[in-house]
C-alpha cells in the first residue's frame, strides 16, 4: 500500500497523478479462508481490518453481494456520537468514538471526521428530564455531554429558532461536543484499503446463498454465487439483509427490516455549524462539506426491502426542519433515498455467537449503526479471532432475547436513533 | 404513498392506516410452562421475509377496524386483504429467493 503523504502528493502532482495504484485488488476467491465476513459495508470491512491489524488473522475474505459501501454505509446521515443512556451502550459507542478520534491517522486515509458537536433538542418537560438524566449518566461513564439553555443552544447553533411561539418550542438541549460527522464513503474505502494491504481479499459481486457445515454441525464454509468457499469461521454483517442471509442458513433472527430515509438539499455556503437532532419532532440535520444540508427522516411503519419509503415520512421531517429553521423553508431538496435497516426489539445491536458453532453475527444496528463502525468492527474482530465476545460486546448477545436481559435503548430514546 | 384496499371501506391512502406487525402470531396458552426460548420466540422473533408478508392493519382514520393483509415486501404492493380470524389466503407463493 502506497501511503498518502505530502511527499507522495507532491510527487504525483508533478507527474500528472498517473502513478496512483488501485486502492484494493479484485481477487478471485480462494478455496478456503480462516474467516469469511459476509457483507462489505463499513462494519464488515472494519471487522476484516481489525482481524488483520489487531489479531494477525490475514487469511480473510469479505464477501459483498453488490459493491463495498453501497448499502447503508453510503446512505446514512454520517452522525457520530456516543451519548447513550445504558452502561452497555455507552461502553460500545464510546469505544467507537475513541477509535474515530484517531481513525484518519490509523488508516492513513482522511475520513473527514469533524467533531462539530451534536445538539439534541428538548421540546417538552419529559424531554428535559430525560436528557438531563442522559447527561448525568454519560458523565458517570466518562462521556462528555452537557445541558444547554435555549439561549446557549441558539449561541451554539445560530440558525436555530428558539421562539416560544413554535408548536414545539426549544426548552434546552444536550450537547456532546465530541460528536460530529464523518465522510461515510471514505470510512468504507479507508478500511478496505487498509485490510487489502494486509492480505484480506475483498470480493465484490459475490452473494452468499447458503452455509456449508461439517457433520458435527459446525461451519465448513459458504455457498456463494461464485462457488463454494471454505471457512473456519463466518461472521454475518449484512445489516438489513441479515434476516435473509441467516434464513438461508436456517436461522431466524429477532430483527425486522424497515426503510429509513434521508435527503439532501442543494448545496449552499456554510450556514450550519453543528449537528442538530430532535427526537420529539423527529428531524436530524447537518451540513456536509460540499454544502448540502443532510437531513435524516424516520422509518416506515412496515417491513420492507424496497429501499424507498413513503413520501409522508420525509414531509413530516421537512415540516419539523422548516419550523425549527425557518430560513430553510425555501431551500430545494436535491435527492432523497432509503436504506433498509434491521431493527431489534430493544433497538440495540446483536454482536456475538449464534446457535451454530463457528457462525457469528453482527447486526441489529437499526437506524444508528454508522457511528459505531470502528468499535463494532474492533470488538467483532475480537469475537471472530478468539471465538468469544469481547467484554464490550458480551452484553449484546443474541441470547438476550431468550434470557430477557435486554438493553432497552428503545425505551431510553423513545425513537429511532 | 400506498393505496390500501380496506375490506370494509375500499381503497384509501396509507396515512389512514396503522400497521400492526406480523399476523397469525398466537400467544402461547400456558406461558409459565413453556421454555424460555419458546417465549422469547413469541415475543421477539418475526418472519421478516423478503417476499410476501402477512400482517395486521388498522384502518384507524376510517372504519376503525382491524384486518389482515398480504403484502410483497420487495415492491410494497398489497397482494390481498382479508378479515381478522380468516386463514391466510393461498396466493403468491413465498418469494423463492427469500
Amino acid at each position: 500500500m502506497r501511503r498518502f503523504s505530502l511527499k507522495s502528493l507532491l510527487q504525483e502532482a508533478s507527474s500528472g497523478h498517473q502513478g496512483w495504484e488501485r486502492q484494493w485488488r479484485a481477487p478471485e476467491p480462494k478455496k478456503e479462508y480462516d474467516v469469511i465476513v459476509v457483507g462489505g459495508g463499513g462494519h464488515g470491512l472494519a471487522t476484516a481490518y481489525y482481524l488483520a491489524t489487531v489479531h494477525g488473522v490475514t487469511n480473510v475474505a469479505v464477501l459483498e453481494k453488490g459493491w463495498i459501501g453501497g448499502g447503508n454505509t453510503g446512505r446514512n446521515t454520517t452522525i457520530v456520537r456516543s451519548n447513550y443512556l445504558f452502561d452497555e451502550s455507552a461502553g460500545l459507542y464510546e469505544h467507537a468514538m475513541k477509535l474515530w478520534e484517531g481513525l484518519s491517522q490509523e488508516l492513513n486515509y482522511n475520513v473527514m471526521f469533524s467533531q462539530r458537536g451534536v445538539l439534541m433538542l428538548a421540546h417538552n418537560h419529559h424531554d428535559v428530564i430525560s436528557f438531563k438524566r442522559h447527561v448525568y449518566a454519560n458523565r458517570l461513564n466518562g462521556i462528555d455531554n452537557e445541558w444547554l439553555s435555549p439561549e446557549e443552544c441558539k449561541a451554539y447553533c445560530p440558525p436555530l429558532s428558539i421562539s416560544p411561539e413554535l408548536r414545539y418550542p426549544v426548552l434546552g438541549g444536550a450537547l456532546q461536543r465530541r460528536g460530529g460527522t464523518a465522510r461515510h464513503d471514505a470510512v468504507a474505502w479507508g478500511y478496505a484499503r487498509g485490510a487489502d494491504a494486509r492480505g484480506v481479499d475483498i470480493i465484490q459481486n459475490c452473494e452468499v446463498l447458503g452455509l456449508k457445515r461439517h457433520p458435527d454441525g459446525s461451519v465448513a464454509g459458504v455457498e456463494t454465487s461464485r462457488g463454494t468457499i471454505g471457512a473456519k469461521r463466518v461472521g454475518v454483517v449484512a445489516a438489513g439483509h441479515t434476516g435473509v442471509v441467516m434464513g438461508r442458513f436456517g436461522l431466524r433472527m429477532p430483527v425486522e427490516s424497515v426503510p429509513l430515509q434521508a435527503l439532501v438539499s442543494e448545496p449552499v455556503k456554510p450556514v450550519f455549524p453543528c449537528v442538530v437532532m430532535s427526537n420529539a419532532v423527529h428531524a436530524y440535520i447537518s451540513q456536509s462539506d460540499k454544502g448540502e444540508l443532510v437531513i435524516g427522516a424516520g422509518t416506515d411503519q412496515y417491513v420492507s426491502y424496497s429501499q424507498q419509503g413513503g413520501i409522508q415520512i420525509i414531509n413530516h421531517t421537512l415540516d419539523a426542519i422548516c419550523e425549527l429553521f425557518p430560513q430553510f423553508g425555501r431551500m430545494r431538496m436535491l435527492r432523497s433515498w432509503g436504506g433498509i435497516v434491521d431493527v431489534t426489539p430493544d433497538r440495540s445491536p446483536i454482536l456475538g455467537k449464534t446457535p451454530i458453532e463457528g457462525l457469528f453475527v453482527n447486526c441489529g444496528w437499526g437506524t444508528g449503526g454508522f457511528k459505531a463502525t470502528p468499535g463494532s468492527g474492533h470488538v467483532f474482530a475480537h469475537t471472530l479471532a478468539t471465538g468469544e465476545p469481547h467484554k464490550i460486546n458480551a452484553p449484546f448477545s443474541l441470547d438476550r432475547f431468550r434470557t430477557g436481559r435486554l438493553i432497552d435503548e428503545a425505551a431510553a430514546a423513545a425513537v429511532a436513533h | 404513498m400506498l393505496l390500501i384496499d380496506c375490506p370494509y371501506c375500499g381503497k384509501r391512502p396509507e396515512v389512514e392506516f396503522h400497521c400492526g406487525g406480523e399476523a397469525h402470531i398466537a400467544r402461547p396458552e400456558t406461558p409459565a410452562e413453556i421454555a424460555d426460548a419458546d417465549w422469547g420466540s413469541f415475543l421477539y422473533y418475526r418472519t421478516n421475509p423478503k417476499g410476501v408478508h402477512a400482517e395486521r392493519w388498522l384502518h384507524g382514520h376510517g372504519c376503525g377496524r382491524w384486518f389482515n393483509a398480504l403484502r410483497d415486501t420487495v415492491s410494497d404492493a398489497f397482494v390481498a386483504t382479508y378479515e381478522m380470524g380468516a386463514p391466510r389466503p393461498d396466493v403468491a407463493p413465498e418469494n423463492a429467493k427469500a
